[in-house]
């Protein structure tokens, strides 16, 4: 009996451009793809749809609500909110691109240890948004809970919960994910 | 969201040519309000000229002790810029109190400038809306107005400019830069750059169609202690039910303009002159002509309160 090979990864034949696609090239978790997109795809839908990294989750697609979040030329932005046209040429860092089920990136485990979800739909957009977020402290951008706004910027939860807020968890497991934001910024 | 094409515009004059040479042609810069409104079918842009490659994302002096700010510096970059936070500390205040971490790194200042009011017949395309469809009437007029102005609004239009920087802008009295598709220059001032709605709700700034938005100028800055303070439903990622933006002098004199009350920032001369006297005589003056809803006249009351924390928040300790 022979069993059919089961690929790890799904291979499509691409679909024929739409009438009016425009191509574009970018670098995906260290991948770079060529694709030819219509104008209106976001990049949000661009990688679910197109290229199956279905980790980044869309929840409300008009950027209220942080599920969407991907860290693109450096920084974290909603996906749902951009045009993938927007993004050729540029580097973008989604949270398959983080860790791996067995290489977790720190904030991966967090999460894990201090139960920060519970039906983990946020999650993604939570993690790659709590990475960006620790990344802008240390670059010290202010915020709104800032009391200083020339002094070095601190991890506090006060920080924390502001800057995620950009973040909903429609769970409620915003305690636990501070917990588990605290911990890496403390390492 | 309607068909569009997409063009990446190689210089200002180009982008500017390309807008007012195509009707139905739009500037795209972060995108964060456009495509938002496009997924609505409330924008429906047949072409779109992406700005980002136009050399706009430069902070730099200027000959008489100012700034320039590039149109497509990102509100979290221009929030962060460490002569920004020292000398237009009301500026950054008013950004890190807009939006979420995500939608500032991705909104421009001209973006922002330019983002669209949150009335939500507007964004319900079902309602007659004059802003929206011009001549279909408005239906906040006997709708749910409690987020809606309470001055500057005419019979056609009750909205308000929605935004945060903007505030901080008109107490800064930043000047707008601009170039036409013919490369012509001029500096709009912040002033007089959000039009009041008359009959015309649909057209919202001094802005002609083309006209490119390539800079936010600050005058030289003038000390004092800069206040931001804002109340909304939540505490984080929400519009503003009332904000204030201040620049409060040791002597008590200074400068104040009110967000979320009007169709663009609230400053007045006669407001500015009263704040020695205290946030009562300030908005006395301010909302002398008034116009508010059942729903909203809340929000009078409550300018004078959050002036009033702005004040004791300035004052020396
Ligand atoms: C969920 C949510 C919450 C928000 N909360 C707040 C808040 O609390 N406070 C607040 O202030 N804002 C808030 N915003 C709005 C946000 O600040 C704006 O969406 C953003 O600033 C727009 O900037 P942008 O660069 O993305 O603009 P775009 O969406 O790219 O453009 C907006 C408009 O400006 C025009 N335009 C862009 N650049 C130029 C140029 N150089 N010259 C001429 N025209 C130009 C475009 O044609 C378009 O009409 C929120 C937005 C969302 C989605
Ligand atoms: S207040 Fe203005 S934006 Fe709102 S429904 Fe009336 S016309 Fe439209
Ligand atoms: S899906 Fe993008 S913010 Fe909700
Ligand atoms: S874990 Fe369910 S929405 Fe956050």
């Amino acid at each position: 009996m022979t069993v059919a090979a089961i690929p790890t990864k799904s291979v499509r034949a691409a679909p024929s451009p739409p009438p009016g696609a425009m191509p574009l090239a970018l670098t995906i978790n260290g991948e770079h793809h060529r694709v030819e997109v219509d104008p209106r795809t976001t990049l949000l839908d661009l990688l679910r749809d197109h290229l199956r990294l279905t980790g980044t989750k869309k929840g409300c697609d008009h950027g209220q609500c942080g599920a969407c979040t991907v860290i693109a030329g450096g920084k974290r932005i909603n996906a749902c909110l951009s045009l993938a046209l927007q993004h050729d040429g540029d580097k973008v860092t989604t949270i398959e691109g983080l860790g791996t089920p067995d290489r977790l990136h720190p904030l991966q485990a967090a999460f894990v240890k201090h139960d920060g979800f519970q039906c983990g739909y946020c999650t993604p957009g939570q993690i790659c948004s709590a990475v960006a977020v620790l990344g802008e402290i240390k670059a010290g951008i202010p915020s709104h809970v800032s009391a200083d706004l020339t002094a070095p910027m601190r991890a506090t939860n006060a920080e924390v919960r502001e800057r995620m807020s950009g973040n909903i968890c429609r769970c409620g497991a915003y305690s636990n994910i501070a917990e588990a934001i605290a911990e890496v910024a403390a390492a | 969201m309607k068909a569009f094409t997409y063009e990446r515009a190689k210089s200002p004059a180009a982008a500017a040519a390309a807008v007012a040479g195509q009707p139905g042609a739009k500037f795209l810069a972060g995108g964060t309000n456009l495509l938002d409104l496009m997924k609505l079918q409330i924008e429906t842009p047949t072409h779109l000229v992406d700005v980002q490659d136009l050399k706009l994302d430069r902070i730099e002096p200027t000959a008489d002790g100012g700034l320039r700010v590039g149109a497509f510096v990102s509100n979290t970059a221009l929030a962060a810029d460490a002569r920004v936070r020292r000398d237009y500390a009301v500026l950054t205040r008013a950004i890190v109190a807009g939006a979420s971490g995500q939608l500032r790194n991705k909104a421009t200042t001209a973006g922002n400038l330019l983002q669209r009011t949150r009335c939500p017949y507007f964004y319900d395309t079902n309602q007659p809306c004059n802003k929206r469809r011009p001549g279909s009437g408005c239906a906040a007029l006997g709708g749910y107005s409690r987020q809606l102005a309470v001055i500057g609004t005419s019979d056609a239009c009750i909205a308000t400019y929605p935004g945060d920087m903007a505030v901080a802008l008109r107490v800064l009295d930043a000047g707008v830069e601009t170039i036409d598709a013919h490369g012509a220059a001029r500096t709009i001032l912040l002033a007089e750059f959000h039009h009041s709605p008359g009959d015309t709700p649909h057209l919202e700034t001094a802005l002609a169609p083309g006209e490119l938005i390539t800079a936010v100028t600050l005058p030289p800055p003038v000390g004092g202690h800069h206040v931001y303070r804002k109340v909304r439903d939540r505490a984080s990622y929400a519009f503003a039910l009332v904000s204030v933006a201040a620049i409060i002098q040791p002597d008590g004199s200074g400068r104040v303009a009110f967000g979320g009350v009007a169709p663009k920032p609230w400053r007045s001369d006669a407001a500015d002159a009263a704040l020695p006297e205290g946030a009562t005589a300030v908005t006395a003056r301010a909302f002398a002509d008034a116009r508010p809803t059942a729903d909203n006249k809340f929000k009078i009351a409550l300018a004078t309160r959050t002036l009033a924390a702005t004040i004791a928040q300035a004052r020396p300790a």
